[in-house]
């Protein structure tokens, strides 16, 4: 009898779900859009994921093998890490950005502060910003879709002087970053992740539902604002990351607001036209302080101070 | 004798380096280290200062009292600041521009300040401006490598030749302050490494153990908030 049960310490029940099963369906949520990306922008949009992609495996690989770890590019983060920086290069960059930036994402933002679940921000994200930071002319060089040739500013930038119309931009024809154009694949990968439970709706709905409201209460075009730029691929991809967005319901929303409402301030205010990794990472840093003042209280807790009564 | 004064000089090089292993002076550290000239200029003028003011200082430990001593300090050292801002405005021009308010901030300078207090201050003259000198080269020793790291990867450039400007666009990041972060906690990293090597425990515990003054400290001073922390 006593060989039968096994006696160990909990938890006793765990879930199905595993790091790898999770990057997959990440992968797959964002194949829509990586290859619409491919169709409207070429060779060079191909060629851009790809050696992102390579780039942050072979780094993961390379930073296991010297430092003697325990090897971690088979639960596919570095693989989805490189996906996502692919998906923000804009295709007139140079090719040599691409491992500059991989480099940055895995060695510096995620594994020196100790690997997947310990980085402090989303590595993706943090690449892209330290290429814009370093790079501002490569990072800002979009191509026309189908043309593959003439360079031209985001849909967001030219606003006031030449719109392109909504559904252009909910389809995506317009120059942009490989994988955020189009609005309505990020929307079927977002609609996809939240029907597997992957993520949760509330940071992509209050991220986008923000800053759509506080542009057209400022006077401006909401809908135009969350169609073009990185807004919907950022909500949807980069601001649900587990390691850098809140655990709490009610954590979620705030940093879902405050996302929305920095990418706005940025935006409205600021010098930069574009303001989703600005505020995806400020809030990241955040989440630690959201996670502790959202706490759940354990169920039947008693405050202090009610306990004598 | 003479080894004890050799070993009070080469102790700022490495074991002891301001920047590295005491952490001191991390301000004009991060803020000039944007091209090695720069570096190289900072480090000299806290040279200077920080060997005349260990000079005086030390000529003067017995007569300071106890519980002025800081206001004392400073003002010596305002007075040697002051003279090599004059020297440096006169004469190297371009130098006062790229240090600024940094230059005039040598008063309160960490290092400065800390090598008074707890070298200066209780040994004879000829330690305390070897122990000044020591202190002065590792700084800007510390501040030119850190300099020419960022200036190379920065702006494609060393001491102003151009490297790999013509050919390969810098990462602007490394001149702007997360990049001066960046190559100082690498470098801090890097000496802790080396450290640990040799087998000395790195600097991270506080209290007179670890205190770099333990040799020359009676443990009686008030303020040595290490000592403090220890009881």
């Amino acid at each position: 009898m006593q060989n039968k049960l096994s006696v160990s310490t909990s938890p006793h029940i765990r879930h199905f779900d595993t790091t790898r099963g999770i990057m997959l369906d990440v992968i797959i949520a964002l194949l829509p859009a990586t290859v619409f990306g491919f169709v409207i922008f070429g060779w060079r949009a191909v060629l851009h994921v790809a050696i992102c992609v390579a780039a942050c495996l072979l780094c993961e690989f390379l930073w296991n093998v010297i430092l003697k770890k325990p090897q971690s590019i088979g639960d596919l983060s570095a693989a989805v890490t490189g996906l996502i920086l692919g998906l923000n290069m804009p295709t007139g960059a140079p090719f040599w950005i691409d491992i500059i930036g991989s480099v940055a994402a895995i060695i510096v933002v995620k594994q020196m502060f100790g690997g997947l679940g310990h980085n402090f921000i989303n590595p993706a994200m943090g690449a892209r910003i330290i290429l814009l930071v370093s790079f501002p002319s490569f990072m800002t060089s979009f191509t026309e879709p189908l043309v593959h040739t003439v360079s031209s500013a985001t849909p967001i930038a030219l606003e006031s002087t030449a719109p392109v119309s909504y559904k252009t931009l909910f389809f995506g024809m317009h120059p942009g970053a490989v994988g955020e154009v189009s609005a309505f694949l990020l929307l079927v990968g977002g609609l996809y992740l939240v029907a597997r439970k992957v993520i949760s709706p509330i940071i992509p709905v209050c991220f986008i539902g923000v800053t759509a409201g506080l542009t057209y209460i400022a006077g401006g075009d909401g809908l135009y604002a969350i169609l073009s730029g990185g807004v919907m691929l950022g909500a949807i991809f980069m601001a649900t990351d587990y390691v850098t967005s809140p655990t709490t319901k009610w954590g979620k929303a705030i940093f879902g607001i405050g996302c929305g409402i920095i990418t706005f301030v940025i935006r409205q205010f600021g010098s930069l036209p574009e303001g989703v990794s600005y505020a995806i990472i400020l809030m990241n840093i955040l989440t630690p302080h959201i996670n502790t003042l959202t706490a759940q209280k354990p169920f039947g807790y008693v405050k202090e101070g009610k306990k004598d009564e | 004798m003479k080894s004890k004064n050799l070993n009070v000089f080469t102790n700022g090089l490495l074991r002891e380096n301001p920047v590295l292993r005491l952490v001191l002076g991390t301000c004009p550290t991060l803020a000039v280290t944007t091209a090695a000239k720069n570096g190289i200029g900072m480090g000299i003028a806290a040279t200077i200062v920080l060997v005349c003011s260990n000079l005086v200082i030390s000529l003067l430990r017995n007569v300071i009292p106890d519980k002025v001593r800081i206001p004392a300090f400073i003002t010596i050292i305002a007075g040697f600041v002051s003279v090599v801002q004059m020297l440096v405005k006169a004469f190297t021009p371009a130098i006062d521009e790229a240090l600024g308010i940094y230059l005039p901030l040598i008063v309160v300078n960490c290092i400065i300040l800390a090598r008074a207090e707890m070298f200066a201050s209780k040994n004879s003259v000829l330690p305390s401006i070897l122990d000044g000198l020591g202190m002065g080269i590792g700084f800007t020793a510390v501040l030119t490598l850190m300099g020419a790291i960022r200036e190379f990867f920065g702006a494609g450039t060393i001491l102003g030749f151009a490297v790999t400007s013509k050919f390969i666009s810098p990462m602007i990041i490394f001149l702007l302050p997360p990049g001066g972060f960046f190559v100082f906690g690498m470098l801090v990293a890097l000496s802790n490494a080396l450290a640990k090597r040799k087998g000395k425990p790195i600097v991270e515990k506080m209290g007179c153990e670890n205190c770099p003054a333990k040799d020359s400290c009676d443990k009686s001073t008030e303020s040595c908030e290490n000592a403090k922390e220890a009881e």
